[in-house]
């Protein structure tokens, strides 16, 4: 039985007026920490694609067609799964609805794969409707690479491991298969409202 | 497991939690500071190890990192920490924690990043900001053990007043060469280095490789990669380059 | 965040194999590379631990600890010790 360190807090949500706002046992940061599982990859943006739909039935974008899609600002609460919560974040980037009708809306999941090897699974569902974007500037500057430039996926409403950074497709698929993360037993759909983190949670 | 080195007089024992005592609380630095613990089960430890901390609150939330020993084989362990602004760890243990607290740690811990003087020299360690602190127990367990072995302490700081354990280091034992560079300010009159570690700063003052150094080097990543990159690029052989790297907001 | 090596999960090591291991000699199950794990690239900042070959980036082993269970994946390894 540890002892309890004296004097010892945990941040903890801080005030009343985040209440509300901030999931189960999370904590709010001022701060955006980096977290990663590898070397930030740095592809040149003339050699930059981003597509959308099955092996063989895709539609890709390169960097200058992307930018040319039509885009919005988002400022939206983000959610790590290790325990740290940022409010009002300010994105600027394509919604996943505005590539999925130009791809052509196929399929009931998605996995997302991205430079370096990452992947996350999310379904199509949580992709649409105006929940997901694929980002490109944060907080009014080109996104940065160890934020996941040129471009990530942002899915707010579900744990930030699933806004996966130096994003390049998105897979449409009829399965829902596990990601990195969800491979190792991180849960697989992952609300930071019903504390989903690991798998049976 | 077959293979696996074990040094010195260590036994494959668990690695348990234990409850030490704080036995002394010393400030170093504006934002540096020295623990001292009375560890009841504390088998020794090698010079260049560390142990993990675990801090817990009253909800049962535990917060864990890792520490180097500062101290040598022998003597009580101590821990030197330095307070990260924001952290959740380490502005507890320099600025609240005292004499007669509970501090729950597991260790000693690591094989890799070791100095016994039976591996010789010369010595040349490079530290960055806090990574002096294994280097510091490498430097008293030389002494503690009579050893002639030679060593050049390279050490890089923001100013004068970073620099820790300045009190031992401007005496340094016979055979200790200690060399700072200042890199982002210098009090007046200075004559040393006031610049980052480059190539040409090592050129000047590393052992060169025909003396078969061995190089200890411990602090940040971006320091640790500058300086073992342009050691090998010398002409030391890579596998006498140790490298610890130091977390940025990683020992928080 | 700067990658660490594997120095700073000597003690995660030492809760998973049973005994100390920076000094325990791998070998890169993409390109051949032989180091100790005490020189391995460690990201641990992340959801897991995703320790990585220095010289092709590889990943060798995954550790996530859930539940106060620590699991080990050795995937990229094609010799430990």
């Amino acid at each position: 039985m540890s002892p309890v360190s004296r004097g010892f807090h945990r941040r903890r949500q801080e005030s009343a007026e985040n209440a509300g706002r901030v999931p189960p046992g999370q904590y709010v940061t001022k701060d955006f920490p980096v977290l990663s599982a590898g070397p930030t990859p740095h592809t040149p943006l003339d050699r930059w694609s981003f597509s959308v739909g099955r092996p063989g039935r895709q539609k890709s974008w390169s960097w200058e067609e992307f930018r040319a899609l039509p885009s919005e600002d988002v400022t939206v609460d983000i959610h790590c799964v290790t325990k740290w919560s940022k409010l009002d974040t300010a994105w600027h980037g394509v919604s996943v609805d505005t590539l999925l009708d130009l791809a052509g809306h196929d399929g009931p999941f998605a996995m997302a794969h991205c430079d370096g090897g990452y992947t996350t699974n999310v379904p199509v569902a949580d992709l649409t409707g105006g929940k997901a974007w694929v980002a490109y500037a944060y907080d009014g500057q080109p996104l940065a690479p160890e934020h996941g430039g040129p471009a990530r996926l942002l899915v707010p409403h579900l744990y930030f491991w699933k806004s996966a950074k130096w994003v390049r497709s998105l897979e449409l698929k009829d399965t829902n298969d596990p990601g990195f993360w969800e491979n190792y037993g991180y849960h697989i759909y992952g609300d930071p409202w019903r504390e989903q983190r690991y798998a049976g949670d | 497991m077959a293979g696996t080195a074990l040094r010195g007089r260590l036994s494959p024992r668990p690695l348990l939690w234990q409850v030490a005592k704080v036995s002394a609380v010393a400030v170093e630095t504006a934002s540096v500071a020295t623990i001292t613990l009375d560890v009841p089960d504390w088998p020794g430890h090698q010079a260049g190890q560390h142990v993990d901390i675990r801090l817990t609150d009253d909800d049962g939330y535990m917060a864990e990192r890792s520490y180097s020993i500062a101290s040598a084989p022998g003597e009580p362990v101590a821990l030197t920490v330095e307070r990260i602004d924001d952290g959740e760890v380490s502005p507890y243990l320099t600025d609240e924690l005292r004499v007669g607290d509970d501090l729950e740690l597991r260790g000693p811990i690591g094989g890799y990043f070791v100095w016994e003087p039976a591996d010789g020299g010369p010595l040349l360690l490079a530290a960055g900001g806090s990574g002096v602190v294994p280097l510091r127990s490498i430097l008293r367990h030389r002494e503690r053990t009579g050893s002639d072995v030679a060593v050049r302490l390279l050490y890089s700081s923001r100013t004068l007043d970073d620099v820790i354990y300045s009190g031992e280091l401007d005496h340094p034992a016979a055979g200790v060469e200690v060399i700072h560079t200042l890199t982002r300010h210098q009090p007046p009159g200075w004559t040393g280095y006031a610049r980052r570690v480059d190539a040409a700063l090592l050129a000047e003052v590393a052992w060169p490789a025909g003396a078969m150094p061995l190089a200890y080097i411990c602090g940040p990543t971006t320091f640790v990669e500058a300086v073992s990159q342009a050691l090998v690029q010398s002409g030391y052989p890579p596998q006498r380059v140790k490298t610890e790297r130091f977390g940025g907001t990683g020992g928080s | 965040m700067d990658a660490l090596d594997g120095n700073a999960i000597g003690g995660l090591l030492r809760e998973v194999f049973g005994a100390e291991m920076t000094t325990t000699m791998s070998a890169c199950g993409s390109c051949g590379a032989a180091r100790q794990v005490g020189e391995l690239v460690v990201y641990n900042h992340a959801p897991g631990t995703v320790v990585r070959c220095r010289s092709c980036e590889n990943i060798l082993m995954v550790f996530v600890t859930m539940r106060e269970r620590t699991c080990v994946d050795l995937l990229g390894l094609s010799a430990l010790g």
